[in-house]
C-alpha cells in the first residue's frame, strides 16, 4: 500500500473500497443524453392542440387515425407517441414508461453547447463547475461495497456529466477493457500483465479480472429482445450485460446524436427514433424482472422552434419531451402542465415554454429512486419546486 | 530517473523504489542530476536520448535561459516534419476553399443533398427511393472533391493534432510548444463548433503561437479580436437592440428572418471568470453587462467566408458605460472594448489569477502562496511580461524543491509525446495518435466547454485512461504505430521498454 502515496487519489479511495461483494438489489439508474436538442413535440405530439398542425402544416405528426400507420400513436387522447416510437407503447400501456412534457432548462441559451454544459453540469447559467451532476450524486452517497463498475460511461471519454472527484469509468467497448499485447488480437503476455499489476497494485487490475471473471458478454439478449443496429443499440446491449453480471453497476450513461434536424426532419425523425425506441424496448425487455431495480432517464439540452422553418425543419427553441422507463415508474402518463401552443403562450413569442424544470425530475428520480438523502449538493443554487410523482 | 543509463535498474527496482522512496525523509533540494531531469520535464516534454548530456554540457540556467527565447533557437528539423500540413499556412479563405463543408459545397454545386433539401417535402415519398437518392448525392459529391483535390474538414483537426505531436516530438523549442498547449487551453475555443472548424487554425498560428511570451495583453487582445474566440463565444451576434441595427440587418440580408438577438454575454462573462480575474475576481453580474455593452460590434466580418475581425458601429451601444470601477464615456466606439481589456489586463486578481495557473502548471496542483504572490509582483511590475513570470517561476525554490520533483501527473498528450522522446521515435503524428490521446481523456482541440482541460492529476487518472496508457505503451513500444518508430536502446526488449512508459514513475513529471 505504500506505493499508493505515488498513485493518483481515485486509486486509493477505490482500493479502499474493495472487497465486499455488491448489493444485487441496488437501485439502477441509466441516463441517455440526446444530443442535439430533439424536437419534443414530433416525440411526442401534441396533436389535442388545435395550434399544433396550424404551426407546422407539413411536418406536423398526423393525429391518431384506423386507417394510416404513420400517425400519432395515442398516449391519452391529447398527446401520441410519434408512429417509429411504436415499440414503446406497450410498455407505456403496462405503466412502466412516462413521459414529462414542457420540460428543460430554464436558461434562455440557444447554444448546444452551452444548453449541454448546463445540463450536464446540472446547473442552468452557471459556468464554474467542473463536475456534472451524476458524479456530485455519487459524491453525496458514498458506498462501502461500491467496485469499479459502480459509475460507467459508454463512451471512450468520460462525459460532462459524470466528471468528478468520484470514481467513474468509461469505456466504449467491454471488450476494449483490458491491457492488451503487441499483437491487438492477442491479450498482454501474461509477464507484462502480471509486471503491470505488481506495478501499479491498484483496483484498476481488479476490474479487468472482475470483467474478465464476470464475462458479461456471455449473456445474450433475452424474451426475444432484439438491440438496433448501431452504436446506441449495441452500448444499451453491454450496459444490459453488466447488469445481468452482477458487476455493481449503478449509474450507467450513454449518448445518442443526430437530433439538430434543422433541414426536411421527418426523415431524419422517422430513422432516429426507430433506432432509438427499438433500443429502449429491447433494453427494457431484455432485462425483464431485472427492471425492477432500474429506471431509464432521458434528457436533451433544448426543444425546437414551434414553427416550421423554410426548409422542412426546425431551428433551436426552449423546452422539450423527456422519458422516464423502467420497473419503479409510475408510467402510463405524460406528467408535466401544458402551457399551450398559441402564439400568446410561446415563450418568447417562438418556443415551447417550460412548465417543469429538468432538475425537478432528476431530483425526484434521485432522491425517491437512488435514495439520494439530499440533491442540494447535487443541484447547487436550485430550489426544489414541484414534486411530479414519477416514481 | 529517465537517464537512458539507469533505466534498466529503474525497471528491476521499481517496485522497490516506489515503497522506499515515500519510507525515507526527503532532502528540500534535489540533486544536480534531477534538477536537470526537472527543467526537461516541467520546461519540455521530457529527455529524448542526448538531451541530458547537452544540458549538462551547457548549465541549467544557459538552457532555462535559451527556452524563454525560442526565437532564437533554430528548429529546422521540426519545420520540415510539419511541412507537408498544408492547411498552417493556408489563408483563411484558402483554407475554406480547400476544406469545405460537405453540405454547403452540395448545395452550391446542386447536387441534391437530402439534409439539405429546401424544395417542398414529398410526405408519400418511398424512402428506398429516398435512401437510392441519398447515396447517388454522395458519391457525386465524393467524385468532385476527389477531382478538385479538396479535403473534409475533420482533416483541419487532424493536421493541428499532428502539428502539435510533431513539434512536441521534435522541437528544440520545447518551453514554447509547452505554453502553446498551456495558453490554448487558457483561451480554449472548441474545434466542434460550427465555424470553429475552420477558423481555429488561425486561431492556434495566428493568435496563440506568437503570443506565448510576450505581454498577456497583447495575447488577450490577440485572442478578443480573433475569428474563434467571437465565434465560439458567441460575442459576433452581440449587437445593442436598436432600429438601426435591425436596418442594417435587414440590408446585409433581406431574408433574414432571425429575431434581432440583443446583448450576448456570453463572452463578457467568460473574458472576466475564465481569461482575466477568475471567478472570485471581484466582479458582478452589472460588470458581465457592462462588459458586454462596451464589447457590442466587435464581431466578424463575413463569417460564412471564414472572415477577420470587424468592428460594426451599427451594433455598438454608445452610451456610457461603468466598468469595475472605471467609467468609459459615451461614444467611444472599438475604444470601449480596448479600454476593456486594458482595464482588465491591469487589474490585480488578473495578476494573480494568471500566476496561480501558471504555477499549478509548472510546480504544483496546490500553487505555494509565497511563490504565486512572487509571480504575480513580477505581473504588476512588468506590466504582464510572461517570460519574466516564467523566470521568476524558473529560479525559484519552489520550482526546484524535491517535494514538487516528479509529482505532477502528464496530460496524456504529454504522456505521449514524452513516451515517443523518451525511446528516440520519429513521428508522423498519424490519426492512431491522435484517437489514442482521445481515449485517454484527452481530445485535442475537443473540450467543449470554455474552462479548458482542468490541470489536475484526478482529472486525468480513472481506470479507463490508465488501460489507455498501458495499452499505448504496449502499441508503441511493439512498433504498432503506422508512421512511428522508436528505438529500444538500452531496453533488454520491447516489453521492458512497454514496462518503462507504463510504470506509476512515468505518467508524471
Amino acid at each position: 500500500m505504500a506505493s499508493f502515496a505515488a498513485a493518483p487519489s481515485f486509486l486509493v479511495r477505490a482500493a479502499m473500497a474493495q472487497g465486499t461483494a455488491p448489493s444485487i438489489d441496488r437501485p439502477i439508474l441509466i441516463a441517455i443524453f440526446q444530443r442535439g436538442a430533439a424536437d419534443g413535440i414530433s416525440v411526442v405530439p401534441p396533436f389535442g392542440d388545435r395550434n399544433y398542425a396550424r404551426a407546422r402544416p407539413q411536418i406536423a405528426v398526423q393525429a391518431p387515425s384506423r386507417e394510416g400507420a404513420e400517425t400519432a400513436i395515442d398516449l391519452d387522447g391529447f398527446f401520441g407517441l410519434h408512429p417509429s416510437l411504436s415499440p414503446l407503447k406497450s410498455i407505456y400501456d403496462e405503466g412502466h414508461f412516462a413521459v414529462v412534457h414542457a420540460v428543460g432548462s430554464p436558461d434562455n441559451t440557444r447554444s448546444h453547447f452551452d444548453a449541454q454544459d448546463y445540463m450536464e453540469a446540472g446547473a442552468p447559467g452557471n459556468k464554474s463547475l467542473a463536475d456534472g451532476w451524476l458524479n456530485r450524486y455519487l459524491q453525496g452517497t458514498p458506498k462501502t461495497d461500491s467496485t469499479a463498475f459502480r459509475a460507467i460511461a459508454l463512451d471512450s471519454k468520460m462525459p460532462r456529466t459524470l466528471m468528478g472527484s468520484a470514481p467513474a469509468l468509461a469505456l466504449s467497448k467491454i471488450q476494449d477493457f483490458d491491457v492488451r499485447g503487441g499483437n491487438p488480437r492477442q491479450g498482454a503476455s501474461s509477464d507484462l500483465y502480471s509486471a503491470f499489476e505488481a506495478m501499479w497494485r491498484n483496483s484498476t487490475f481488479d476490474a479487468i479480472k472482475m470483467l474478465k471473471s464476470a464475462n458479461p458478454q456471455r449473456f445474450q439478449p433475452e424474451n426475444g429482445a432484439r438491440y438496433p443496429n448501431g452504436q446506441f443499440g449495441q452500448s444499451l446491449l453491454q450496459v444490459s450485460q453488466l447488469i445481468k453480471a452482477e458487476v455493481g453497476l449503478e449509474v450507467g450513461f450513454l449518448d445518442i446524436g443526430g437530433w439538430d434536424t434543422h433541414a426536411n426532419q421527418q426523415g431524419q425523425l422517422n430513422q432516429r427514433l426507430r433506432e432509438y425506441g427499438e433500443g429502449l424496448s429491447a433494453f427494457y425487455h431484455d432485462l425483464g424482472d431485472r427492471m425492477r431495480n432500474v429506471v431509464v432517464l432521458t434528457m436533451t439540452e433544448f426543444g425546437r422552434t414551434i414553427k416550421q422553418n423554410g426548409s422542412g425543419g426546425t431551428d433551436h427553441g426552449h423546452a422539450s419531451a423527456l422519458f422516464v422507463m423502467g420497473g419503479p415508474v409510475k408510467g402510463g402518463k405524460v406528467y408535466g402542465k401544458w402551457p399551450g401552443l398559441a402564439p400568446e403562450q410561446l415563450f418568447e413569442g417562438r418556443d415551447l415554454a417550460l412548465t417543469t424544470d429538468f432538475r425537478d425530475v432528476f431530483s425526484e428520480v434521485l432522491k425517491k429512486h437512488m435514495r439520494a438523502a439530499d440533491t442540494a449538493r447535487v443541484f447547487p443554487g436550485w430550489q426544489p419546486g414541484q414534486t411530479l410523482g414519477i416514481i | 530517473m529517465r537517464d537512458k543509463t539507469i533505466r534498466p535498474i529503474v525497471l528491476v527496482l521499481l517496485p522497490l523504489l516506489l515503497v522506499t522512496a515515500t519510507a525515507s525523509p526527503a532532502p528540500a533540494r534535489i540533486s544536480e542530476d534531477q534538477k536537470i531531469t526537472h527543467v526537461l520535464n516541467r520546461l519540455g516534454f521530457g529527455a529524448r536520448p542526448g538531451d541530458v548530456e547537452r544540458v549538462q554540457k551547457i548549465g541549467i540556467e544557459a538552457y532555462i535561459e535559451e527556452q524563454l527565447r525560442p526565437e532564437r533557437i533554430s528548429d529546422s528539423r521540426a519545420e520540415d516534419k510539419v511541412g507537408d500540413l498544408n492547411s498552417l499556412t493556408m489563408s483563411r479563405s484558402k483554407l475554406l476553399e480547400q476544406f469545405p463543408d460537405p453540405q454547403q459545397l452540395a448545395r452550391r454545386l446542386g447536387i441534391r443533398n437530402p439534409n439539405q433539401n429546401t424544395g417542398a417535402i414529398d410526405p408519400n415519398a418511398d424512402p428506398a427511393v429516398e435512401q437510392q437518392k441519398q447515396v447517388k448525392a454522395r458519391a457525386q459529391l465524393q467524385q468532385y472533391m476527389m477531382e478538385n483535390k479538396l479535403q473534409r474538414p475533420p482533416q483541419l483537426l487532424q493536421q493541428l493534432i499532428s502539428n502539435r505531436v510533431i513539434r512536441g516530438v521534435y522541437s528544440e523549442r520545447q518551453l514554447q510548444e509547452v505554453m502553446t498547449d498551456f495558453w490554448f487551453n487558457h483561451f480554449n475555443v472548441f474545434w466542434d463548433k460550427g465555424a470553429d472548424r475552420w477558423l481555429t487554425t488561425d486561431y492556434e498560428i495566428n493568435v496563440i503561437r506568437p503570443h506565448t511570451m510576450g505581454k498577456f495583453k497583447d495575447l488577450l487582445l490577440a485572442t478578443a479580436q480573433s475569428p474563434a474566440m467571437l465565434f465560439y463565444l458567441d460575442n459576433h451576434l452581440s449587437s445593442t437592440p436598436s432600429p438601426a441595427v435591425e436596418q442594417f440587418r435587414k440590408r446585409a440580408n433581406p431574408n433574414n428572418k432571425q429575431r434581432m438577438p440583443g446583448i450576448n454575454e456570453n463572452y463578457a462573462r467568460e473574458l472576466m471568470e475564465l481569461h482575466t480575474l477568475g471567478v472570485d475576481g471581484g466582479y458582478t453580474q452589472k460588470d458581465v453587462t457592462e462588459v458586454a455593452r462596451a464589447l457590442t460590434g466587435w464581431t466578424i466580418d463575413q463569417p460564412r467566408m471564414n472572415g477577420s475581425f470587424v468592428f460594426r458601429p451599427q451594433m455598438h451601444d454608445r452610451g456610457e458605460k461603468t466598468v469595475l470601477g472605471h467609467r468609459i464615456p459615451p461614444n467611444g466606439g472599438i475604444q470601449d472594448g480596448l479600454r476593456v481589456i486594458e482595464i482588465l489586463a491591469d487589474h490585480p486578481s488578473t495578476a494573480r489569477f494568471i500566476s496561480t495557473k501558471l504555477v499549478r502548471r509548472f510546480v504544483s496542483d496546490n500553487p505555494p502562496p509565497a511563490l504565486v504572490d512572487k509571480v504575480a509582483a513580477t505581473y504588476k511590475r512588468t506590466d504582464g511580461d510572461i517570460r519574466e513570470m516564467l523566470r521568476t517561476i524558473f529560479y525559484s525554490d519552489e520550482f526546484m524543491s524535491s517535494e514538487n520533483y516528479g509529482q505532477k501527473m502528464k496530460s496524456p498528450f504529454e504522456y505521449v509525446v514524452s513516451s515517443i522522446r523518451a525511446l528516440g521515435g520519429d513521428t508522423g503524428g498519424n490519426q492512431q495518435i491522435g484517437r489514442m490521446i482521445g481515449q485517454m481523456g484527452q481530445p485535442l482541440y475537443q473540450y467543449q466547454a470554455p474552462t479548458g482541460f482542468p490541470d489536475r492529476t484526478d482529472f486525468w487518472m480513472s481506470d479507463g485512461a490508465l488501460i489507455a496508457r498501458l495499452n499505448f505503451a504496449v502499441t508503441l513500444t511493439s512498433g504498432r504505430i503506422s508512421d512511428t518508430r522508436i528505438s529500444l536502446n538500452g531496453f533488454k526488449d520491447a516489453q521492458a521498454a512497454a514496462l518503462f512508459l507504463g510504470s506509476p514513475d512515468f505518467q508524471k513529471r
